[in-house]
């Protein structure tokens, strides 16, 4: 689990994030939404102290960060960046095996147990083939499933993913927040963070909403991502609707073209203006 | 049409007999320990940095025969077994001795370590620095033992030593530059690397004042040194580089998977467990280390630092536990080649710093036109 308490940094005299604080619990997927420049990415380098926050407090795991080394940060949490190029062609398998690197002692350290959890990560994001492709040439996308399974192949308790969908296509979006709902099921704690709100809403078990260094709202994502949230922080641009039951949030500008648009032609047929119309009675 | 049949029994008779073979002979392979299983291929870069070694004992083997006093292969060898069994000295010519155990022996071992230590130093910091076009002197070393030795040039009668004065400034000049850099607690690469363009640039200034003050024998001797060579070498100064060489190299290559995790990035390093200013120092303090050295004992020897890791990524990969020690022997190789050329292709000496750069740059060429793509990102 997570804990982060009262976090407060700035940047000389700009304060980025004044008294964030809020709580992940065991196996659980926590999603962290926010507008650009509203602290998401500073909140994650200060909680792994990338970043030297000015106050707070982290514990994770049960133990207070502050006191730990770096060694033993490595193995109490794994971190996906957002997507980067590295200067030398490693080839993806070695990219994934630097995943193990807080786990290996000795004058290498490199086991063939490594190698094996290695190639495990890659077959578990269903990637093996790229295992020979030099990393830096890979697409944006693919390098970030790479990281991801290095991630994976850390085998930590609390995983922490910079956007982690940013640089997918739809289909591997949903499979990378698919993945990660399993590995919260298998007892981890994941703090992800996002600018789409109904991926959020869609797979997190619990959101924090975060707008200019505070907590906006925290909680289960229904409540959490509600058009009173949305409001807040994007100011009167999102409309919330339910489709099967299922919570989306929508333009509010093609939510009212949409209306006009059936308002005007009655028989107006497109599938689109159908799912619109289902999603208004829903709601 | 019996023919026919018997022919094609035959041919599947022999293939089937080739795959047995095939399964033989990895079967073979998996019993000697090496796992082809899992591809991560390092059989392979095993067998070629065994080669490497055999290709750097060959090469040395060769260069010791070679000379512009002649003497022939079975002397020189017998001169070098006699000294490797702690033989009678006295049982062979003097002059021989001399020549062979006294100024050829010395100078390619000190060849082998100057060379290798230049190339991991250079493979070391194009990994920190996270950029394959940086060189061990991109700290300011050259131009500071540069400074150093034109001071014991000039006014040998306050620095005494040419040799210390060179590693004392060599070392003073990378660490003004990490001081410059360094800012609460943290050394970018950037401004490192813009700290070290400005202490060198500083120290090539004075260089330069100390030539326009110099008179003409300095002179000489400054431009000299300045070229790098191996003219004076003895066995003291192998004592003296070999053993801070060796006991570098292993830390370094201990330290080759921890290089590859710094060299993805400061943030990425930290959370993979690697603290990157700690590691960042070692490392930086070692390749220094070993530069200054080989640099005050040798004078100021280009391209080496910079070509030879290049190469050995060609070769192995960008992973730098084969890279270090794969730059150690291709560099050993490559100023041993050098160093052979200059003392042999004419009767003068020509100074080895430029014989690795005019070997050097086409070299590069052709790497950047043939597989600029690959290695340069």
């Amino acid at each position: 689990m997570l804990h982060v308490q009262d976090m407060h940094f700035r940047y000389g005299d700009f304060p980025v994030l004044s008294g964030v604080s809020f709580s992940v619990g065991k196996g659980e997927l926590c999603g962290l939404f926010g507008p650009n420049g509203s602290g998401k990415t500073t909140l994650f380098k200060c909680c792994l102290r990338f970043l030297r926050a000015e106050q707070g407090i982290v514990r994770m795991h049960g133990e207070d960060t502050s006191q730990c080394s770096i060694e033993r940060l490595a193995r109490l949490v794994a971190y996906v960046p957002q997507e980067h190029k590295p200067p030398f062609p490693y080839l993806v398998r070695e990219v994934v095996l630097m995943g193990r690197t807080p786990h290996l002692g000795g004058f290498f350290g490199v086991r063939r147990r490594d190698r094996e959890i290695a190639m495990d990560a890659l077959a578990t994001l269903e990637i093996s083939d790229l295992a020979d492709r030099p990393y830096s040439q890979l697409s944006g996308g693919q390098r970030q499933m790479v990281l991801m399974a290095r991630a994976i192949a850390q085998d930590t308790p609390v995983l922490f993913l910079d956007e982690p969908t940013s640089a997918l296509d739809f289909q591997n979006q949903m499979r990378i927040w698919e993945i990660m709902r399993d590995i919260a099921g298998e007892g981890k704690t994941i703090l992800a963070c996002s600018h789409d709100p109904n991926h959020v809403a869609w797979f997190c078990d619990r959101v924090v909403v975060v707008g200019e260094g505070v907590v906006v709202a925290e909680g289960h994502p229904e409540d959490a991502i509600s058009e009173v949230v949305l409001e807040e922080i994007y100011q009167n641009i999102c409309s919330v609707r339910t489709l099967d039951g299922v919570q989306m949030v929508m333009p509010r500008c093609v939510v009212e073209r949409n209306k006009k648009l059936k308002g005007d032609c009655p028989s107006h047929d497109v599938p689109l203006a159908r799912a619109w119309s289902g999603a208004e009675t829903g709601s | 049409m019996v023919n026919t049949e018997r022919g094609c029994t035959r041919t599947a008779r022999v293939g089937g007999d080739r795959m047995t073979e095939s399964t033989g002979f990895n079967h073979l392979l998996k019993k000697l320990g090496y796992e082809t299983v899992e591809g991560f291929g390092e059989e392979r870069k095993i067998l070629i940095l065994l080669s490497l070694a055999a290709i750097l004992f060959v090469t040395a083997s060769i260069a010791v025969v070679l000379g512009t006093y002649g003497i022939t292969a079975a002397d020189v060898y017998r001169t070098i077994f006699v000294h490797l069994t702690f033989g009678d000295v006295g049982s062979i010519p003097r002059l021989h001795n001399t020549i062979i155990w006294d100024i050829r022996v010395p100078r390619i071992i000190l060849a082998v370590s100057v060379g290798g230590a230049l190339a991991i130093a250079g493979a070391v910091f194009q990994g920190v620095f996270r950029n394959p076009l940086v060189e061990p002197y991109i700290l300011g070393v050259s131009s500071g033992a540069a400074f150093g030795a034109a001071l014991g040039i000039v006014f040998p009668a306050i620095f005494f030593s040419i040799q210390v004065s060179a590693f004392a400034f060599g070392a003073l000049a990378v660490t003004l530059a990490y001081v410059l850099a360094r800012s609460r607690g943290e050394t970018p690469i950037i401004t490192l690397i813009l700290a070290g363009v400005i202490i060198g640039s500083i120290f090539s200034a004075f260089v330069s004042l100390l030539k326009y003050m110099a008179d003409d024998t300095a002179l000489r001797e400054i431009v000299f040194w300045l070229m790098g060579g191996f003219y004076y070498t003895t066995w003291d100064d192998v004592r003296l580089l070999v053993p801070v060489v060796i006991l570098s190299f292993i830390i370094l290559w201990a330290l080759g998977w921890k290089l590859n995790v710094l060299s993805m990035g400061d943030d990425e390093a930290r959370a993979l467990g690697v603290s990157p200013e700690k590691y960042k120092f070692i490392v930086i303090a070692l390749a220094t280390g070993i530069t200054a050295f080989a640099v005050s004992l040798v004078g100021i020897i280009a391209w080496v630092g910079l070509m030879m890791p290049h190469a050995s990524r060609m070769l192995l990969g960008p992973d730098n536990r084969f890279v270090i020690p794969a730059s150690l022997m291709m560099g050993g190789c490559y100023l041993i080649v050098c160093d052979t050329l200059a003392r042999t292709l004419t009767t003068a000496e020509i100074p080895v710093g430029i014989l690795t750069s005019i070997l050097g740059a086409p070299y590069l060429c052709y790497l950047l036109r043939s597989k600029g793509r690959v290695i340069f990102g």
